[in-house]
């Protein structure tokens, strides 16, 4: 029996190699055959979730509620040290110098990653802003949102700040942060479905070990963090609980 | 537990009055007209027992309501209740909440120092295994408009 792995699409691509790599390791320490199935949206992500296609998957922590709460998915390990934050950034030369300089109407530019649009419309609202009084420039990645707000094709953009941060200085120096969350709760974690959970414990065990080693630790280097770390039940309940404080 | 405030701990004027709070505690209330801004980009976050006694907090949390951990563990959530707050506020919250739903509005929040900050609060029940365990409560920064509607509006709901 082979088990089905994916990676929410909303991973940085200089980490795709990585994450074959990891699948290749995470095989070989098992001893199953797990097959990793990169999806490149996540309306293909929902719907292979929704057929009880996936056993294990590196969950964006929007979906971590759909996983844990319908469809029966268990924590095996978070990335140590690591939360998603976002950043809400406007071009350089804007008159705009806080949030609450926004007016309603504005063009705000964003992916389709979900916790991050999340938290950026958050911290809009000081401004009145929601999704009924704005323009949305809906793009495939953040470089992209960069690139409208420096061609003033939208005012105001909503950026995952890890991946704000591994922008040129060039393209950087030409933008102003508004504001950047210090949520810390937040997070990504890899997930394991009902069929494969009789293996959570021995992964679980593996990966919190893996940068003990040269070869495990250059693996997770290539995935952009330095180690895995234990997340229990309750930790994970207490995030989603969180994230629907903020779904309204 | 919940200690009258005293006035040492309060910076500035202040008023006081006497706040009736849940389970027959009458609370001794140092207030003063010192706003202290929600900082930008954070959350403020608690969970409580069902009795609404305080199991939880985070870092924002401890600095925005200038107690320290300690105090804040076990100590009842009206801890924060400011005599601004309108009873009614809280009944809608509890009643809410205790039906299973998620309760949201503008809160303004006492300080230690006897100080106030504005909310946007949203309250959810937390529930493990099919029954409710306690309750999260999540704070964001809330839009001045709004507050300045509730400044006006939560007076006439006494």
């Amino acid at each position: 029996m082979s088990y089905m792995f994916t990676v929410s699409p909303d991973f940085s691509p200089d980490h795709l190699s990585g994450w074959y790599i990891f699948n290749t390791w995470l095989q070989r320490q098992t001893e199953q055959a797990i097959h990793l199935e990169i999806l490149n949206d996540f309306t293909s992500l929902h719907s292979a979730i929704q057929k009880d296609q996936i056993d294990l998957i590196y969950a964006n922590p929007y979906d971590a509620a759909m996983l844990v709460r319908e469809k029966g998915f268990l924590p095996v390990a978070k990335p140590a040290g690591e939360s998603d934050e976002a950043i809400i950034a406007v071009a350089d030369s804007s008159d705009v110098n806080i949030v609450e300089d926004l007016k309603p109407g504005i063009r705000v530019a964003y992916t389709d990653d979900p916790d991050v649009r999340l938290m950026g419309m958050i911290m809009l609202e000081p401004a009145d802003l929601d999704s009924d009084n704005i323009t949305p420039v809906l793009t495939d990645s953040y470089p992209v949102v960069a690139k409208h707000l420096l061609k003033n094709e939208a005012d105001v953009g909503i950026f995952l700040a890890e991946a704000f941060d591994d922008l040129s200085n060039l393209i950087k120096n030409q933008l102003k942060v508004l504001v950047r969350s210090q949520i810390s709760v937040i997070h990504h974690a890899l997930m394991i479905g009902p069929k494969f959970q009789h293996q959570r414990e021995a992964m679980t065990e593996l990966l919190t070990s893996m940068h003990h080693d040269e070869k495990g630790s250059s693996i997770l280097k290539s995935l952009g963090f330095s180690a895995w770390e234990i997340v229990d039940d309750e930790e994970t309940e207490f995030m989603i609980d969180l994230m629907d404080t903020l779904a309204t | 537990m919940i200690h009258d405030m005293q006035p040492d701990d309060i910076v500035g004027d202040f008023k006081e009055v006497y706040l009736q709070l849940y389970n027959s505690i009458k609370r001794r209330i140092l207030y003063t007209d010192i706003e202290t801004p929600y900082p930008d980009g954070k959350l403020i976050v608690s969970t409580t027992d069902l009795d609404g006694n305080i199991t939880h907090v985070n870092k924002s949390f401890v600095e925005m309501s200038g107690y320290t951990e300690e105090e804040l563990i076990g100590a009842p959530h009206s801890i924060l209740r400011h005599p601004d707050m309108p009873p009614a506020a809280f009944k809608d919250l509890w009643d809410t909440v205790q039906k299973g739903e998620k309760w949201q509005g503008f809160v303004k929040n006492l300080r230690k120092d006897g100080g106030f900050y504005w909310v946007k609060a949203t309250v959810i029940p937390n529930i493990r295994k099919g029954a409710v365990v306690g309750y999260t409560s999540v704070r964001r920064k809330p839009s001045r408009k709004k507050v300045e509607e509730c400044i006006k509006l939560y007076p006439t709901l006494f």
